[in-house]
């Protein structure tokens, strides 16, 4: 009979975890029973990932949601420290005093962050940065500081630093060595990191040793050689980790002389039934403090119990920087240690570019590189280093910013895409064959575009289009669409969709086949072609409302407005009974209007000057101002008259999402520009333009699309952006997530908007000011118009009636819409 | 049957509501000229606009979409096409002679 054997895993953290599903995966568990024992208070979670947990919570980081693994084999006990381990018994014993016997044990201890020992380091409001308890215990801190400092300047140094930026600290950088990220990225690539470092709003020390943390019991400040003393609240030490090998110890077992317990290339430890994985391994006495590594090692050790021979040979130490904001990517021999090896570099101070790329003697291969500022060619780059693969002959293509496009560089299948997850190109095309998922992507994500690309390529070579179809009716994308559009000349849907589409569309295509011919076409969004394509608000040019009602929005461009012009508001809110708020983009929303009020409302509107707000449309929405150099004693431009410049030259431009703009009188950023779609900032000499922001459900912030404009250039650049974002984004696609689509991003913007480098710049102006001259306010136009008109009301057979469905409660004296009985009223009769 | 408006009152792939016997209800017309009536009263939204969704075909199925949270109506059936549980009623409808005419309400599925 066989006699199940027991398989003892200590630390459950990512490499642990990856280990327990290869060994389920691969049928180890047939013959093992597994017991993983890990301390913290949860099962496995992303660490890689921990500093979203500022964002997203403790639970979207879970490994394991579930708590459990599906496999009755294995038990996981969280909350549980092993303190020692007896080798020859065979024996662990827990915290609890509680001992337990294994056949193999694999130790996946990881690591824990170093401390260095200095005065005043066990005082309150010092923190490592390494779970999410250290993560919620910074958060609870951070709501009492002021400012705070980070110990170390490496990868995670700045992603914590980053972190207690956006948690709203004033923060401190604090590294000893000369640069950031020292042991990825090169001295010039390091003066530009740290230039936008700085630009995020942190202060870097570089160069500066702390001697120590002042304070009695609570942090106060930090005491730094032969500099100033930083007046902080609160300290986080990120310098660096050491392996977790005290059970090594226990064990007797043989350490690496740097830490680490050592292993041989099969990830055994000088105990034969001991293996170690992850952080707190040193295969040929070298610790790997990345992920992917260790996941690696996981795969080997279930391919030793399994009999198997296959071998941990080190790793690639690539890494790309997860920084909102700051592009940074090394990879292979970023310091140029080879011998002979040449370096190619690129840099633009203005811009904040720098790009190195390590070339092997005879210029024929890729060694590494470093990217900052840049780093979407990282998907490419480091690929090529991993598979040896031929350089082409001109490599500075490959860094030059109008090179050529570099996914046009094929890889070979062999190619590692994924590091994290070691996902060559050929798997990821198997499994897209199998119409099956890898892995790749699903860690750091730094890989996802590249693996994007390889499957839809690989689709397109299928013949297959890839779906990237707007929906049933249409195979086409909403470019393809808006050019099949250009192309014809159409101006009906009939036309589109019988042309090149099935059936007679849905709510999908069709309010997005309007919306293409309303920004080529320009005409009233309820002529009779359109009429019947219009989504919901757009059909009655108000916004619905949960009863039925609908809200009235008057535009008050930059937030602008009279006395006179509020009072006919309110008047108008009065006469009506409507229920009036303040909205979030600077003016007034009236809600609680019957159909057949709207009219009514908006003549009374229209003959006091006001025009429609396109609350409803895919369109502009508002430029949000400061009330800039006017008024404010730091105002350095006039932002109240460029807002409503801007917002009255982009009014009704129909888009693929809404658009929003902001403009600010200084630095300080009072309208909240960097979180619009399009975003301008006052300087001394002109104006800041930046892009990509919004708010809503995944909020960005915009990024520097060009500085120091005059007013003139401002607007060019605006027009091209604008009219390149309508024409190439796609549906419901917000200016952020399709800058991120573009191949090379903000980069790519730039070179078109910009450097004009696809000469397109002249075209796209030319379509904004066909926009802005054929520009009229649909509200006048459709209360002028007996024929629109005939629309607005409840009930065609009893045009006078008011819906009898619809009533009203009173709440803080303004009407709200009385609560719904539910399905129990009769259709129609309240 | 009731008249309750003209044919050409309703655009092609348009929606009117139209009152019967103090109910609201909701009338289609297609493309291929075909027109359809049901409640106005869309049962997820618990608010009566239903006819002003926007008019298609799902897999050749002609639907209208709730304006409010754009669920999907069978216009033959009054089907919910995205939960088998929810269907709304439907009405008799014809056009005679130019005019559109609304008869009883459908309490049972029909065939189709
Ligand atoms: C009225 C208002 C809330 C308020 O009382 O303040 C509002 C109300 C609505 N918002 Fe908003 N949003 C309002 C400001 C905002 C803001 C703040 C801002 O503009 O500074 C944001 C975040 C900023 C941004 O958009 O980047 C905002 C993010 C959203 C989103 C999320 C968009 C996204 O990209 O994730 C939606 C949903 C959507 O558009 O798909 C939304 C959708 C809506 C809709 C249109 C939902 C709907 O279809 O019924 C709401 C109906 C408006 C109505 O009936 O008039 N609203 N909404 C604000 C109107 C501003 C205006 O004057 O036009
Ligand atoms: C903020 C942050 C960002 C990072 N970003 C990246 C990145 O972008 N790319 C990358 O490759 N890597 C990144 N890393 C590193 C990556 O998280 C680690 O390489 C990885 O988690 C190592 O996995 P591990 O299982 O070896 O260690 P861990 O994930 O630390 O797991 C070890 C577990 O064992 C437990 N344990 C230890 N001793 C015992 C004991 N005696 N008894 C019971 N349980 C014990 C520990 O509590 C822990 O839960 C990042 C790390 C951090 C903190
Ligand atoms: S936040 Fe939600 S509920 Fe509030 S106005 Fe915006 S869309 Fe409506
Ligand atoms: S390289 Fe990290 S997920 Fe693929």
């Amino acid at each position: 009979m066989n006699v199940r054997k027991k398989l003892v895993v200590v630390g459950h953290g990512m490499v642990g975890h990856r280990f327990v599903q290869a060994a389920i995966e691969r049928g180890l568990t047939e013959t093992h029973d597994v017991v993983v024992i890990g301390d913290e208070p949860r099962p496995a979670y992303d660490r890689v990932a921990l500093t979203s947990f500022f964002e997203v919570g403790a639970k979207a980081l879970s490994l394991l949601p579930g708590g459990r693994y599906d496999d009755p084999r294995v038990a996981l006990r969280t909350g549980a420290s092993v303190v020692a381990v007896s080798p020859r018994q065979r024996i662990i014993t827990l915290n609890t005093g509680e001992d337990l016997h294994y056949d193999e044990l694999v130790l996946a201890t990881g690591a824990y962050p170093f401390v260095p020992p200095v005065p005043g380091k066990d005082l309150d409001n010092v923190f490592v940065y390494r779970t999410i308890e250290d993560l919620e215990a910074i958060r609870k801190a951070a709501k009492r500081a002021k400012s705070g400092a980070v110990v170390g300047g490496g990868l995670l140094g700045l992603e914590a630093a980053n972190a207690l930026s956006q948690l709203g600290l004033e923060t401190h950088v604090v590294e000893l060595a000369p640069r950031l990220m020292a042991v990825q990225v090169d001295a010039a690539g390091g003066l530009t990191l740290s230039r936008h470092v700085e630009q995020l709003g942190l202060t870097v020390h570089t160069g500066a040793m702390t001697e120590a943390i002042l304070g009695t019991t609570k942090v106060t400040g930090m005491a730094l050689k032969d500099r100033k003393p930083l007046d902080v609240d609160m300290v986080v030490f990120s310098a660096g980790i050491r392996p977790r090998d005290q059970l090594g110890g226990t064990a007797d077992l043989a350490l690496a002389e740097r830490g680490g317990i050592l292993v041989d290339e099969h990830c055994r430890t000088s105990d034969e039934h001991i293996f170690a994985i992850g952080e707190c391994a040193a295969p040929a006495g070298v610790m790997y403090g990345l992920v992917a590594p260790g996941y690696a090692m996981a795969e080997v050790v279930v391919d030793a119990l399994l009999g198997g021979a296959g071998t941990f040979e080190g790793a690639d130490m690539s890494t790309k920087l997860k920084l909102l904001g700051v592009d940074v990517a090394s990879f292979g021999d970023a310091h140029a240690t080879t011998a002979g090896a040449l370096e190619l570099v690129y840099s633009d101070a203005v811009a904040g570019v720098y790009k190195k790329l390590v070339i092997s003697e005879d210029g024929r291969q890729l060694l590494g590189g470093v990217l900052v500022g840049d780093a979407s060619a990282y998907g490419v780059l480091r690929p090529m280093v991993a598979s040896g693969i031929e350089l082409p002959e001109n490599p500075e293509d490959l860094i030059l910013p109008a090179g050529r496009g570099l996914t046009d560089i094929g890889l070979p299948d062999e190619a590692q895409v994924c590091s994290c997850n070691d996902v060559t190109k050929a798997d990821i095309i198997a499994a897209a064959a199998a119409g099956e998922t890898t892995r790749a992507g699903s860690t750091c994500g730094s890989c996802k575009v590249q693996t994007k690309k390889i499957i839809e390529d690989y689709y397109a070579s299928q013949g297959q289009d890839v779906d990237r179809s707007i929906c049933e009716h249409f195979p086409l994308t909403r470019q393809e669409l808006f050019d099949v559009v250009a192309v014809h000349g159409y101006t009906r849907f009939d036309q589109v969709v019988e042309g090149h589409g099935t059936g007679r569309g849905c709510d999908i295509c069709k309010p997005a086949i309007a919306s293409i011919l309303a920004s080529q076409l320009g005409g009233h969004v309820l002529d009779d072609s359109t009429r019947t394509l219009q989504d919901t608000n757009d059909a009655y040019l108000a916004n619905i409302q949960r009863n039925g009602t609908y809200s009235v929005v008057p535009r008050i461009p930059g937030g602008e407005i009279t006395p006179e012009k509020l009072i006919v508001i309110g008047e108008v809110a009065r006469d009506f009974g409507l229920y009036t708020k303040i909205t979030g983009g600077q003016r007034i929303d009236l809600f609680g209007a019957r159909m057949e009020q709207l009219p009514m409302i908006w003549r009374r509107l229209v003959d006091a000057g006001f025009e429609s707000g396109h609350a409803y449309g895919k369109s502009l929405r508002t430029v949000k101002s400061c009330v800039g150099s006017t008024w404010c004693r730091y105002g350095v431009q006039d932002s109240v008259q460029l807002a409503i410049d801007l917002e009255l030259r982009y009014r009704g431009l129909r888009s693929p999402h809404k658009l929003k703009g902001g403009v600010s009188g200084c630095a300080r950023e009072c309208a909240e520009a960097r979180g619009k779609d399009f975003g301008v900032i006052a300087t001394e000499k002109g104006w800041n333009l930046y892009v990509g922001g919004n708010g809503g459900a995944t909020p960005a912030h915009a990024r520097l699309l060009a500085g120091d404009l005059d007013t003139e250039t401002l607007v060019r650049y605006l027009d091209r952006f604008l009219m390149y974002y309508v024409r190439t984004a796609d549906r419901l696609q917000r200016t952020a997530p399709w800058i991120d689509s573009l191949d090379g991003g903000l980069d790519r913007v730039r070179e078109i908007v910009v450097d004009d480098a696809l000469g397109l710049g002249s075209e796209l102006e030319a379509s904004m000011s066909r926009h802005v001259d054929g520009y009229f306010d649909e509200w006048k136009a459709t209360i002028d118009d007996p024929e629109k008109l005939a629309r607005f009301v409840s009930f065609v057979n009893a045009p006078g009636v008011p819906d009898p469905s619809i009533s009203f409660r009173e709440e803080r004296g303004q009407i709200a819409p009385a609560v719904s009985l539910g399905e129990s009223i009769p259709v129609g009769a309240p | 049957m009731i008249p309750v408006c003209r044919i050409d009152q309703i655009e092609v792939e348009g929606g009117v509501a139209a009152l019967v016997d103090g109910a609201a209800v909701a009338i289609f017309r297609t493309h291929d000229g075909n027109v359809f009536a049901m409640s106005n009263w869309d049962p997820f939204s618990q608010a009566s606009v239903l006819a002003r969704g926007i008019v298609g075909t799902r897999g050749g199925v002609p639907f209208v979409a709730s304006p409010m949270h754009k669920q999907a109506f069978d216009l033959r059936t009054g089907q919910c096409l995205d939960d088998a549980a929810v269907r709304v009623m439907t009405y008799d409808v014809q056009v005679d002679d130019g005019l559109v005419l609304i008869g009883s309400p459908q309490e049972t599925s029909q065939e189709i």
